[in-house]
């Protein structure tokens, strides 16, 4: 066959397409005022895809079970924890974390795992949302 | 009257350049559409990434290293970690070396499948392009079931990898193989039967033999020129040599080699058809043990701390071969880390690919080797806030220097 891209292209004007529209079918004319809106409860997103059984999102803390053995601190990639010493806890930096969970795996109590949170854009990288302790 | 001859015209493009996607600068020298001469430059995104090695210690390199190429972000890191088990001494258990294979093989199916579409998309064939990045959209899925993220893997660990692959996760990965087998027929109909990129392909770039071999051209490129190199054939690291494939030349599919773009393309896409094929192997072959030899991290960094030696790593990325050199001595940190990343084998064979073609045949050229400029970038030379290059006679002539002195 000369063509055979030809036929694909054809069935393809009978199917859905591939593409999950997410957050927002169409784009919107400012996505801060949009998301501000969503915030308030008066427009709704598109729903993402689901993220599988051990993906690597957001870190979670448990504060009370950790040790200060600052093993986390020793491995991680881009140097995105601060060790609090007079506390003896740590302060996760999630702008600068690379989301590998080697941290998790490190970790003597098991302190730290990762959630599937990954909606974590924001314009401030010390927002209260992107630090964990 | 004077009568003035053929001159030839100065085509420099780049280092930033739109119809490129990363900086390299060509200057060609053309003579109408024909290019008589081309010169390549490189060093524009030097990133400094073996400097910043050298402050960190091998488990944090680890995830440096998969952030030299963001399609090769399993072959980076898992080279760096044969050197570091050739220096170390440290051994990897067997499962662990199937589940190595498992992942090398998977990202070869995603980086071939992706170039094939950039290749159509060079060419003007963008719905070739969405098709191809639809069906490699179910290798990432995989990826991200088997390692936890789509791009940047995470799964190496010295000694072994981090997650296993258990029974339950069999099913799926069954599934998006037999996607894969039902949909590459389709896929190779339509790259190696259309009319259009037999006529924009064939006779396009060729590489002979002689040149690859002369040139060191590695990977997909160097095979497509007819010459039988593979790392995973040649080294049988992990449980390559275990497993039962062969060396792929475009003579398999259409009969001879002509080493253009077509072979190149040929290459690929029976290499897709050969991972799907060594995928299905290990999972049936895996043996069941612990999947890395030190678990304990804490342990295996007092490990490495203590290590001196010097190791090196080689691997078939799917790009080529890249190969990884890591120096230990006894610190925190290793004390030299050198990359060569395939591209930088790719690069010369581009100039006898691109003389004598034309202007509009450079883009698909030049993708044809499936280039990648920042991993390839180690070397940059900044001085008084300018940029001096050190070429072959000014090395020469320091060396002469540096002999005089050391006569007085």
């Amino acid at each position: 066959m000369r063509f055979p891209m030809i036929l694909q292209l054809l069935r393809q004007l009978f199917k859905k397409p591939h593409t999950n529209k997410f957050p927002t079918k169409y784009t919107p004319s400012s996505y801060t005022r949009f998301f501000a809106d969503v915030h308030d409860g008066k427009k709704t997103m598109g729903v993402p895809v689901e993220t599988p059984p051990g993906f690597r999102g957001k870190i979670q803390y448990e504060k009370d079970k950790c040790i200060g053995c600052q093993l986390c601190l020793k491995v991680c990639p881009s140097e995105a924890i601060e060790f609090k010493a007079e506390e003896k806890k740590i302060k996760i930096f999630l702008a600068r974390c690379t989301f590998c969970s080697q941290c998790n795996d490190v970790c003597p109590v098991n302190c730290l795992s990762m959630s599937n949170e990954f909606l974590l854009a924001d314009t401030d990288k010390y927002a209260t949302d992107l630090i964990v302790e | 009257m004077k009568i003035t001859g053929k001159t030839t015209y100065q085509l420099p493009i780049g280092p930033i350049h739109p119809a490129l996607k990363e900086p390299v600068m060509f200057e060609f020298e053309v003579d109408g559409e024909r290019i008589v001469n081309v010169n390549v430059r490189l060093g524009f995104v030097h990133r400094g990434v073996e400097w910043t090695a050298t402050q960190r210690n091998p488990i944090q390199i680890l995830y440096l290293a998969e952030r030299i190429c963001g399609i090769c972000s399993y072959c980076h890191p898992m080279a760096f970690s044969l050197a570091v088990e050739h220096a170390a001494g440290i051994e990897v258990p067997e499962r662990a070396d199937y589940l190595r294979v498992i992942h090398g093989e998977l990202e070869r199916i995603c980086s071939h499948i992706l170039w094939a579409g950039v290749a159509a998309h060079e060419i003007g064939f963008d719905s070739v392009l969405f098709l191809t990045w639809q069906m490699r959209e179910k290798g990432v899925d995989l990826t991200e079931y088997l390692t936890g993220n789509r791009i940047t893997k995470g799964i190496t660990m010295i000694g072994g990898v981090r997650r296993d692959i258990t029974p339950d996760m069999h099913p799926k990965i069954q599934e998006t193989l037999q996607y894969y087998k039902k949909n590459l027929k389709k896929l190779q109909q339509v790259f190696l039967d259309d009319k259009t990129f037999q006529m924009r392909c064939k006779d396009c770039g060729v590489l002979s033999k002689e040149d690859a071999i002369k040139l060191c051209a590695v990977g997909p490129t160097a095979r497509a020129s007819g010459v039988k190199k593979d790392v995973r054939l040649d080294q049988g690291y992990f449980a390559y040599s275990d497993l039962d494939f062969n060396y792929i030349t475009p003579d398999i599919h259409t009969g001879e080699v002509h080493g253009d773009v077509y072979d190149r393309i040929v290459v690929r896409l029976l290499e897709i058809q050969q991972s799907i094929a060594l995928i299905e192997q290990c999972l049936n072959q895996m043996p069941a043990g612990p999947i890395v030899s030190e678990p304990k991290i804490a342990k295996l960094l007092t490990t490495l701390k203590n290590a001196t030696g010097e190791g090196i790593g080689r691997m078939e990325a799917p790009r080529g071969e890249v190969f990884h050199y890591v120096k230990l001595t006894a610190q925190d940190t290793p004390y030299a880390w050198k990359v060569r990343a395939p591209t930088y084998n790719n690069i010369l064979p581009w100039i006898p690919m691109l003389i004598n073609q034309q202007i509009a045949d450079i883009p698909i050229v030049a993708a044809s080797t499936d280039p990648c400029m920042s991993c390839t970038n180690r070397v940059t030379i900044v001085k008084n806030q300018g940029t001096s290059f050190l070429d072959k006679e000014d090395l020469h002539r320091m060396s002469i220097q540096k002999t005089r002195r050391l006569q007085l």
